[in-house]
């Protein structure tokens, strides 16, 4: 009521209220709305926050409990260690390596169909993407394994005389995981190729490049940005896969995520499943930072070629 | 046809790429109908197709009690967590969504930390914390962890829902003299409705089939399908599992399709 009758003979002593005013009232929302974000964030730092921190600071200790590096030397000086290093990359590399091959061809489908098609053919995709890791990779148990239905079928046919060993082994692993993760890459490889501007390539083709160089000159190109990010998203992941493996390596192929497992709930050694954990952590952040920069660059790259 | 995407390439010459297609979408799809079908089986022996067909493995998982126990440890699971996250996710979202607090970036990469940082970790990380606190084995502590991992599907489709609506009518409803609860509940949530049903649908399935961080803090009583059905399929491939799967499947398409229809009225 105040600062309206004042307003025809306005003071600077009111103008300087006003903006008190406003500014408190400011500064209130910004309550409010911290208020209405305090509940999640304050789980995500009890549930996330705290138990990774604690890790971190476990993982600086050894047995004794003195400050020791004890618990990452491990990783260089233990053989078993260093194979398990090996293994994970390795699965990874051949992992991700399949779902571009699956993956860029699928997507590549889905973007070239019409729109009623595509959506129906995406089903097939999400559907996957949401059943269960633990429904998925019992289906490749039940396919792959020695008694299982590729094996009796290839006996039948006569193609084999013994069975194959297809599952509790490297090759089962890669394939559940391979099943498991290709939506991640096909999804914003999907998306990616929506968004290229088929004027692009119609003007290509205008031009007489024949489909062959107008896929590799113009629509490549620009669905590598998306490629790069479903990659990245794939590969981070297997890293820390953990259901696939354990239930389909047989014993034999022990992953990042499944040495953590033992160490910490069979050896009940917490300093080195945590030093574990620390280093996947910073080796999957590090991977997606370096993503994030070099898409950055990639992105303005596109733009000032054109 | 090649109309719709304005390329002079007949689809007869891209019948290849079909094919492959086709093939690969063959691979994602072919395990999940294969497990439907073999859970018809009347054979203890994983036969492909079944020479007989019986709902015995449906009788062994509704019969058993410990698979109903683990189900209904899960469902109850599932509905409290979407009870929770639901509520919370919607509140950061409208947070989120008006842009004008100074730490909106942090403040989003922390809601989504828990898609980002490896799930192992948040296992190994949430038993230790729960060992200390007493939450290991409990409801409570399974749905404040659930909680954590839906938190972050609730908020970004919200999220995508407000972005598409005009926050200024939430404004008109409070010039007009409204309290800021009555014009959010009045206007702005007619509006949105369906991406928070489909944002709750998302915090259902995030739920119900987590595994990896279920395997730490859940056991006895309280031990989940998910963690029951991890430890079978360790010991012997039991054709009861290819039942539950069957169930977990059919969940899912319920879900997806409820999410879609919701999603679509949008």
């Amino acid at each position: 009521m105040s600062t309206q009758s004042a307003l025809p003979n306005e003071t600077v002593a009111d103008r300087t209220l006003n903006t008190r005013a406003l500014r408190a009232d400011a500064r209130r929302e910004e309550l409010r709305l911290l208020a209405l974000l305090s509940p999640s964030l304050l789980l995500v730092f009890a549930i996330i926050i705290v138990p990774v921190g604690w890790l971190f600071w476990l993982s600086l200790f050894d047995e004794t409990g003195a400050l020791s590096a004890s618990n990452y030397a491990r990783f260089f000086e233990q053989a078993s260690y260093v194979k398990t290093f090996v293994t994970t990359f390795k699965v990874a590399f051949i992992v991700t390596g399949a779902c571009v091959l699956l993956g860029y061809p699928l997507a590549y489908m889905l973007s070239q169909l019409p729109r009623r098609a595509a959506s129906i053919c995406l089903i097939f995709v999400i559907l996957p993407f949401w059943t269960s890791v633990l429904v998925r990779t019992y289906a490749w148990l039940v396919i792959l394994q020695r008694k299982g239905l590729i094996n009796s079928w290839l006996i039948d046919l006569g193609v084999i005389s013994q069975p194959l060993s297809l599952a509790n082994n490297f090759s089962g692993v890669v394939i559940g995981m391979t099943h498991i993760l290709l939506p991640f890459l096909v999804l914003p490889l999907y998306a990616s190729m929506k968004t290229i501007d088929t004027d692009c390539l119609r003007a290509g083709m205008n031009l007489g490049a024949g489909p062959v160089a107008t896929f590799r000159q113009i629509f490549f190109p620009l669905s590598l940005p998306g490629l790069a990010s479903g990659v990245v998203i794939v590969f981070v992941l297997c890293l820390g896969f953990f259901v696939t493996p354990a239930l389909m390596g047989g014993g034999k192929v022990i992953m990042w995520a499944m040495r953590m497992e033992q160490t910490t709930s069979l050896y009940s050694n917490w300093g080195a499943g945590a030093a574990l954990g620390v280093v996947l952590l910073a080796v999957t952040l590090a991977l997606l930072g370096l993503f994030q920069w070099l898409l950055g660059a990639r992105a303005t790259g596109v733009w000032s070629s054109r | 046809m090649s109309g719709d995407v304005g390329l002079p390439i007949l689809h007869r010459q891209r019948l290849w790429l079909y094919a492959l297609g086709g093939l690969i979408l063959l691979f994602l799809i072919a395990p999940s109908v294969i497990i439907v079908i073999m859970s018809f089986s009347d054979s203890t022996l994983l036969q492909f197709p079944p020479q007989q067909w019986s709902l015995r493995w449906y009788q062994s998982y509704f019969q058993s009690l410990e698979w109903r126990d683990a189900t209904i440890v899960s469902v109850k699971v599932a509905i409290m967590t979407v009870l929770v996250a639901t509520p919370l996710g919607t509140m950061a979202a409208y947070a989120i969504n008006r842009g004008t607090l100074r730490f909106n970036g942090t403040i989003n990469a922390l809601l989504t930390a828990s898609l980002i940082i490896p799930v192992i970790l948040i296992g190994i990380g949430t038993f230790f914390l729960y060992a200390r606190i007493g939450l290991n084995n409990t409801l409570t502590g399974l749905v404040i962890a659930h909680t954590v991992q839906a938190l972050p599907l609730v908020v970004l489709t919200v999220l995508s829902g407000l972005r598409s609506y005009d926050m200024n009518q939430e404004r008109v409803a409070r010039s007009l003299g409204a309290g800021r609860i009555a014009a959010f509940w009045q206007v702005t949530m007619p509006q949105i409705r369906f991406s928070i049903v489909s944002g709750a649908l998302f915090a259902f399935i995030t739920s119900f089939d987590e595994v990896v961080v279920s395997l730490f803090i859940s056991g006895g009583e309280t031990t989940t399908l998910t963690r029951r059905m991890f430890n079978a399929l360790r010991d012997q491939i039991d054709p009861t599992i290819a039942a539950i799967s069957t169930c977990l499947i059919v969940l899912s398409i319920l879900l997806l399709s409820l999410a879609q229809i919701f999603g679509r009225r949008h």
